[in-house]
């Protein structure tokens, strides 16, 4: 018992902990980023929050399936897309033609792809749903026949620049390498007023959270246990009864339905849906927001999209072709020297100064989403016998 | 009929085209289980280096710029190839996904360096006098540079069957490759083995911008286009097997060819990826297997 | 006699020409323990593999409680109620002793229970842990654990899954005399217990001391099978063991 009296020091208060942390991060952005920052630097953030939760994916089919998903891009294109459609349908208004699909001459009705997506009731659960359901059958023909490690991110990602190509194909139905922009409004709110946009803001930060939280108990539950397991020996998995398919393509879907959700927000943020925002090259980018956050710790899994693309802007603001070398050096460095990120280097740095108060600063940015969760949720009474 | 041997020519030259970026892979990844994405860099330094010399010599000796350019681009990829290997490749045997991630990250720094020296612009080279033009067989044109891109790509495959069959070396490749702890008590010494291999594998891909040179504008992005095809048809030939890569790039090529004709492009790209994910259901190891007794490792 | 477990019939595993198994046939009932001991390379390994499907046997049919395993698939074939262990323990190293044993426990449970977080231990759970000893590692993670004590874990991964079928792989390779003594001791019990067992093992002292039933394999066939007595006093043994000098010592030993 003496292992695990040091694991579990009587009366800390583990589970509240992460409550702490938690609720220190959510006033960060929800009160403390507001006040701070201009309304252009706000909807920046807005926009990085919106990858934060593609990177809450990318952490749990990544991180803890260990599924290198290559073609992200494309769920995030698809949501962004459905968004992006049903956005033009209503700023162009009752019966008229978005600009769009004006300049081809093609078309003098809404085309039959377009037709569902004016109602927002389509469009929304489309742009998580639809994502899904094409990871969940790319995932299942992957999945089932036990093709996995580099042949299942190549295929994910070829399946990314397959997406590019029929965008870029069919520019009059899609807008082509422009993509889908100038857009107005959003359910009401105008994407161009700075006050809109901080509203815009709060949105994506709730629903960030939300999913935040909803992963964190997937990954904490038993099927994130597994899915660990999994991971780690898919082949002894499967000798305790559990089919790996299933359980890598149920966290392959969450992370579509993620990316989905997060280019469905990033429209009305950003402004734009193109291909250029999804292709092979940003999909693999994605990859490295969640490496060098932390790939097996979903906070710093979200926080690395944030960290990555706000030292892009910075960098690029001032050294325009720097970025690409010092992206370029971040790929090298973080697999060769952080395999575990930020989140990694951090506990080693905890480690080394030695004892910090339990809620000391640095605990606090290690809000960590996977710590196992011993026996943290609560003390168990066989545990109090022994 | 027409259509069809045009479409088979235009299928074969794909095909070429995707052998010829694959071959390099059929080493790297097929042998050594390293996934390099900066081989669409290495292709990049194979066609910049065909501009280079081309640029020196000057335009009135294209044949002879262009004929040296083919050693030289070998040389150059395959030297990138072994720095690569020595910084950073040899610290992740056995972590192919990580290998992936770093070596794109490596793509991105060499994209820049490009741009960099060459100019964000596309250059471009220009074929040799013998390649301009071409013949009609049958009612089809069949242009000299896509012609002799094929003569390419059958060279370097009869190269590369007999140097692995026939030469001591290749026979020490494929004894690493079929069970390294075997080969290395035998006495080959496989860290040497792994250099030249990924030597000759990076080579590949300067031999393969080359010819890519041939077929439009070069830039710091052309490797883009071709890594993940190449991948694929790796991926579809079964790992580490020249034949089967041979079969897996005249099998995509003619889909593509075929598919593409009568619709568009991208219906094509769509429609390869989606057969190669049902022939993936039958055979998901690829064309050719290798045979190994057991399954359980 | 009680009714039958499992049945192995005219069972071919080929590697291209070499049969690993050529043409077996064996018969388990239910309570059984059954101790399969042979040379190396006798395909004792093989046979577990193909009944769990780890490789697919070229002919022959593998019947569990009436129900033909040939053709199903691994997980589907641990849910009509077959466990094994591996020569090589395999425990989940980033997971904890407990959760190690909980998600074993866990694997009937539908898909949507999976999703929830583990609410304090189950009683199987605490009970299995306890019955291999690592009630005090439990929250430990399994990676830390000793050679010896991953392989009680296995063995508690595989018991907590009540198995109807249990087959060990060599259970006590590298464990200690009392840990040895304590294993063979944990095989009568579960087999007392309702579950048929079938043992691999290499260790001729282990078997003399908790078999009742024998079968020796070579070059992938059966050879005898019968109580530990006869099978010392069968000539065919002796030669199939004193032939092979790297197993000399042992056949003498078990012989003597």
């Amino acid at each position: 018992m003496s292992t695990m009296a040091k694991l579990l020091p009587t009366g800390t208060p583990r589970p509240s902990a992460f409550l702490v942390r938690f609720v220190i991060m959510a006033a960060t952005l929800l009160l403390v980023a507001p006040w701070l920052l201009s309304d252009f630097r706000l909807s920046l953030l807005a926009k990085f929050l919106c990858f934060a939760i593609i990177a809450v994916g990318i952490g749990l089919a990544y991180g803890q399936g260990g599924m290198l998903v290559l073609g992200q891009g494309l769920f995030f294109g698809i949501g962004g897309y459905a968004m992006g459609m049903h956005l033009k349908i209503v700023d162009a208004g009752e019966g008229q033609l978005p600009d769009i699909l004006t300049y081809s001459g093609k078309y003098d009705s809404l085309p039959a792809l377009w037709k569902p997506f004016s109602s927002a009731w389509f469009a929304i659960p489309m742009a998580i749903l639809l994502p899904m359901a094409i990871a969940a059958l790319l995932g299942a023909a992957i999945f089932r026949q036990r093709i996995r490690g580099p042949y299942f991110a190549i295929l994910s990602q070829a399946l990314a620049a397959a997406f590019v190509v029929v965008l870029v194909g069919n520019n009059a139905l899609t807008g082509g390498t422009n993509g889908l922009t100038n857009f107005q409004s959003f359910f009401g709110l105008s994407v161009t007023s700075p006050s809109d946009q901080r509203t815009l803001y709060f949105i994506v930060v709730v629903v960030l959270l939300i999913v935040f939280l909803l992963t964190r108990e997937l990954v904490l539950g038993r099927y994130g246990r597994v899915l660990i397991a999994t991971r780690d020996d898919e082949d002894r998995v499967r000798f305790l009864g559990y089919d790996p398919a299933r359980v890598k393509l149920f966290a392959y879907v969450m992370a579509a339905g993620m990316a989905g959700l997060a280019g469905a927000l990033f429209v009305p943020v950003v402004g734009i849906i193109s291909p250029a925002l999804l292709g092979i090259v940003p999909s693999i980018e994605m990859v490295i927001w969640v490496a060098l956050g932390g790939r097996t710790v979903l906070a710093w899994a979200a926080a690395g999209a944030v960290i990555v693309n706000w030292a892009k802007t910075s960098v690029s603001e001032q050294f325009p072709s720097g970025w690409l070398y010092l992206q370029g050096l971040l790929f090298v460095v973080v697999i060769l020297y952080l395999p575990k990120g930020i989140a990694g280097a951090v506990e080693h740095i905890r480690a080394y100064i030695g004892r910090l108060p339990p809620t000391g600063g640095l605990r606090i940015l290690m809000s960590s989403g996977d710590r196992p969760p011993k026996q943290a949720a609560k003390p168990n009474p066989t545990e109090e016998a022994a | 009929m027409d259509v069809i041997f045009n479409q088979l020519f235009v299928g074969l030259s794909i095909a070429s085209i995707l052998l010829l970026v694959a071959l390099g892979l059929t080493f790297t990844f097929g042998q050594m289980n390293v996934i390099n994405m900066a081989h669409g860099e290495f292709i990049m330094a194979g066609a910049y280096t065909t501009y280079v010399l081309q640029t020196a010599f000057g335009t009135g000796l294209l044949t002879l710029s262009f004929g040296l350019a083919l050693p030289a681009a070998f040389l150059v990829a395959g030297t990138l190839g072994l720095i690569l290997e020595f910084l950073v490749i040899r610290r992740l045997y056995g972590r192919p996904l990580d290998t992936l991630l770093v070596t794109w990250g490596v793509g991105l720094m060499l994209q820049q360096l490009a741009r960099d020296i060459f100019g964000a612009q596309n250059v471009s080279v220009s074929a040799p006098g013998v390649l301009n033009g071409g013949m009609e067989i049958a009612g089809v044109s069949l242009s000299y540079s896509r012609l002799f891109i094929i003569a390419i790509v059958a060279l370097v495959v009869v190269v590369i069957a007999s140097y692995m069959k026939r030469t001591p070396a290749g026979r020490r490749m494929r004894a690493v490759m079929q069970n390294r702890s075997l080969a290395s008590v035998s006495g080959v010494r496989t860290r040497r083995v792994d250099r030249t291999t990924f030597f000759i594998g990076s080579g590949l891909a300067g031999v393969a911008g080359v010819g890519i040179s041939l077929l439009g504008a070069v830039g710091p992005t052309i490797g883009l286009n071709y890594i993940i095809d190449a991948f694929l048809v790796v991926i579809v030939g079964g790992l580490g097997q020249l034949r089967g890569a041979i079969l897996a790039a005249i099998a995509l090529g003619m889909a593509n060819s075929f598919i593409e004709y009568g619709t568009t492009a991208s219906v094509a790209k769509a429609g390869v990826f989606l057969l190669i994910v049902l022939f993936l259901q039958w055979r998901p190891q690829g064309l050719v297997v290798q045979a190994r007794r057991g399954l359980a490792s | 006699m009680s009714s039958v477990m499992l049945e192995v019939r005219n069972l071919v595993v080929a590697f291209g020409a070499f049969h690993a198994i050529d043409d077996l046939d064996l018969t388990l009932h239910e309570h059984e323990v059954r101790f399969v001991i042979g040379p190396n390379g006798a395909g004792k390994t093989t046979l577990i593999d193909s009944i769990t499907n780890l490789v697919r046997p070229t002919s022959g049919s593998i019947r569990f409680a009436g129900e033909e395993l040939i053709g199903k698939s691994e997980h589907a074939i641990v849910r009509t109620g077959i466990g094994r262990t591996f020569q090589k323990p395999s425990v989940f190293d980033e997971l904890t002793v407990l959760e190690n044993v909980d998600i074993a426990a866990s694997f009937r449970l539908r898909f949507r229970s999976l999703l929830k977080r583990r609410r304090g231990i189950s009683d199987e759970v605490a009970e299995s842990l306890d019955s291999v000893n690592l009630t005090a590692q439990r929250d430990e993670p399994a990676g830390s654990l000793s050679h010896g004590q991953k392989q009680w874990l296995e063995v508690a991964m595989v018991l907590v899954q009540r198995p109807r079928l249990l087959l060990l792989d060599e259970p006590v390779a590298g464990m200690t005399e009392k840990e040895r003594l304590h294993t063979g001791e944990l095989i009568t019990q579960i087999a007392q217990q309702g579950t048929t067992v079938l043992v691999i093992e290499h260790d001729m002292d282990f078997v003399r001391r908790f078999a009742h039933k024998v079968t020796v394999m070579h070059e992938g066939k059966i050879l005898t099978e019968g109580t530990v007595a006869d099978v010392q006093q069968d000539e065919t043994v002796r030669e199939v063991y004193l032939g092979r000098p790297r197993d000399a010592r042992g056949a003498a030993e078990a012989l003597a």
